[in-house]
């Protein structure tokens, strides 16, 4: 079994690192959390499959000075090659165990569908199913009906840069981006989508969870928002404020963000915040032909300087 | 005495109430429930613990100290004069459907900022003009943990009316004499039938019991102190955490607070706005030393201040009312539950003994 081989070879890879992290059921058989396997038994308690949702490459640039494995899905392992690009974390400190992954579930579509979901008393996966029952009833979804909508246009399910990899490699069901989530989005008026966000950012209590949940929001301790010397940004609550945050967030990731959606799934307030950098994300791709964290020597198109972009024809302005 | 309302009266009790309170009540905002004004267009949530809670409506996220201006002193032009205006926003204000653990909050609050040698007048102006209806939980989640830390689904400490869920409406108890004065309002409230108030007992009670055994924390200041320079343990617990802050900013309890003044130009406010121990800023000093440099030294403050300091200072009363949103909230699903317990169970290498 996949997760047995996967296990083995943790063990196996064990005594020259000194942890891996893996995942692990949480404080519910609903919830995974993130596991750091310092020795052999530790292993014993990984596991693999839909509720793993946490990507570990947050915690890589801190850990610089360690030698340490991590385990990986497609869209992790992405993260983790834009790290390396852009000389965040040294390749040959990090070992990188990955797998096939079948996606991912979204918390808030599983509380969408079972609203009784942190009563769960036990949660069975299959391939394409998830059982849940509660203190009161038990109900079957589908996965795809309650997957991350990343997972749902994944082109990666498999990790793109890995030392070991178990299991079969999976097909991926598209081949590229569908952006047609953005598209219904920009479908609106101005005065519709500036009132979507006024609404949706409103309800921010700037705990900057989506930042820190960020693998490549790494100013993290020198962070524009909460500087004093300069001050960017003020400490008002105003939506305006909220707002600017996140304009400032997506715009330094342009380019370099892989969509894992971390921001978004790590918000306490259900902020649809990925929206934004599926936005530019768009852009990049449309003007620089680039896809973030698919190469290792790569170099993120606004982290470089050429005199004229191939398709961005100043001179002819 | 106990008091029955309907669940058809519900909406019309708190328009009543409406005209004497700002009414804030849990009501469904995007994909989330928050506490906000209660107003025609909102949809009253109160069948689940809101998202974040009420909190912020006697310790706001933000709020506004006082306005300040500069003008030039006319008599002395090498001078500037500063004009201050201090900001006073407490109005009569109902807080509608927080929960037994949200309440429990509030005492908190009141230990920290008006039981203290230096009052916090903001605070108390608001926490005085505040009235506090709260919800029994007749149904626990999984991250409910209230009765580990003194207090349980049908608790009454920080409120000031408790209602009970029955079939087809409330049996409604005031708890203080804010409460008594609250319930000889408005028209609806009719006396509760005995079986009715036995019928929320028995509901309480079942509540009371769903929720696992609590362990006793009595020694954790104790056995903290002993583990405060153990930074192994610290950096194990710690080490899934991403030092966020939506443990903190979701906690009924937490209350540091930041102040900044915004300027522009030549007027401006003085804000104190909500700040966190998981953040780097929370305890960076002018000269650039960090008494809590890593997320483990940040988490040990948390847990500590929680269950260590501040129930050395407030006679025993630990600082976390189980609510359970910093477990249920985390990105990381990082269980405090957990940390406390495994500080609990922590044994520490026996101190030398000199026999000689």
């Amino acid at each position: 079994m996949m997760l047995d081989q996967l296990k083995e070879t943790i063990k196996t890879a064990l005594p020259e690192l000194d942890f891996v992290m893996g995942w692990t059921t949480g404080y519910d058989p609903l919830h995974a959390t993130p596991l750091y396997m310092y020795e052999p038994d530790d292993v014993d308690q990984l596991i693999w499959g839909p509720l793993n949702v946490h990507n570990l490459a947050v915690h890589l640039p801190a850990l610089r000075h360690k030698k340490v494995g991590i385990v990986v899905k497609g869209c992790d392992s992405r993260s983790v090659v834009e790290l390396l690009q852009e000389n965040l974390i040294d390749r040959e400190n990090v070992v990188i165990f990955g797998a096939p992954c079948n996606g991912v579930v979204d918390m808030t579509k599983i509380r969408k569908a079972v609203p009784d979901a942190h009563f769960a008393r036990s949660v069975e996966t299959a391939d394409n199913s998830l059982t849940i029952t509660t203190d009161k009833d038990t109900h079957t979804l589908s996965l795809a009906e309650v997957m991350a909508d990343k997972c749902t246009r994944c082109r990666f399910p498999n990790a793109v840069e890995a030392d070991h990899f178990v299991g079969e490699k999976r097909i991926p069901a598209v081949e590229t981006d569908p952006y047609a989530d953005l598209e219904s989005f920009e479908s609106q008026g101005f005065a519709e989508r500036r009132d979507f966000w006024m609404a949706e950012m409103d309800r921010c209590i700037r705990c900057y969870a989506c930042r820190n949940a960020c693998p490549l929001c790494v100013c993290r301790d020198h962070c524009v928002a909460q500087s004093r010397e300069p001050h960017w940004v003020s400490q008002r609550d105003g939506v305006r404020d909220k707002f600017m945050f996140q304009v400032i967030h997506a715009i330094h990731m342009a380019g370099r963000c892989t969509e894992c959606g971390e921001c978004e799934r790590a918000c306490p307030m259900d902020i649809p915040v990925l929206l934004l950098k599926r936005k530019l994300g768009n852009v990049i791709h449309d003007l620089f032909d680039y896809d973030a964290g698919l190469d290792a020597e790569a170099r993120p198109p606004l982290l470089a300087f050429k005199l004229e972009e191939d398709s961005i024809k100043e001179k002819d302005w | 005495m106990a008091k029955y309302l309907k669940n058809d009266d519900l909406g019309q009790w708190l328009a009543e109430l409406g005209t004497e309170y700002k009414i804030h009540a849990p009501v469904q905002e995007g994909r989330s429930i928050a506490f906000r004004p209660l107003t025609q267009d909102k949809i009253l949530r109160i069948d689940r613990h809101a998202t974040i809670g009420p909190k912020e409506i006697l310790f706001p996220a933000c709020e506004e100290l006082m306005h300040f201006s500069y003008e030039k002193d006319t008599d002395n032009p090498g001078r500037e004069k500063i004009r201050v205006q201090p900001a006073d926003n407490a109005v009569p204000t109902l807080i509608f459907g927080s929960r037994p653990c949200d309440a429990r909050g509030f005492d908190v609050f009141d230990g920290a900022f008006t039981q203290c040698a230096v009052k916090d007048n903001y605070y108390a102006a608001r926490r005085e003009q505040a009235v506090v209806v709260s919800i029994a939980c007749t149904r626990t989640e999984n991250t409910c943990f209230c009765n580990w830390v003194g207090g349980s689904p049908d608790g009454t400490n920080g409120s000031d009316v408790l209602l009970t869920p029955i079939q087809d409406g409330f049996v409604v108890q005031p708890v203080t004499e804010k409460g008594e004065t609250l319930l000889q309002k408005g028209s609806l409230l009719t006396g509760a039938a005995p079986d009715q108030v036995r019928e929320a007992e028995q509901l309480r009670a079942a509540a009371c019991a769903s929720l696992p055994e609590a362990p006793d924390f009595k020694c954790m200041p104790e056995q903290l102190y002993n583990l405060f320079d153990n930074m192994d343990f610290w950096e194990k617990q710690s080490a899934k955490c991403i030092s966020c802050g939506a443990c903190t900013y979701l906690c009924p309890t937490c209350h540091c607070f930041n102040i900044t003044d915004e300027r522009n130009g030549n007027e401006g406010e003085r804000l104190r706005s909500w700040d966190n121990c998981m953040s780097r800023q929370f305890t960076q000093e002018a000269s650039g030393h960090n008494p809590r440099p890593e997320k483990a030294y940040r988490l040990k403050n948390r847990v500590g201040h929680k269950f260590c300091y501040f129930p050395d200072l407030h006679e025993g009363h630990i600082a976390c009312v189980g609510c359970g949103r910093c477990i249920k909230s985390c990105p990381v699903s990082l269980d405090i539950r957990q940390v406390v317990t495994s500080a609990k169970e922590c044994h520490l290498p026996a101190e030398e003994t000199d026999n000689e």
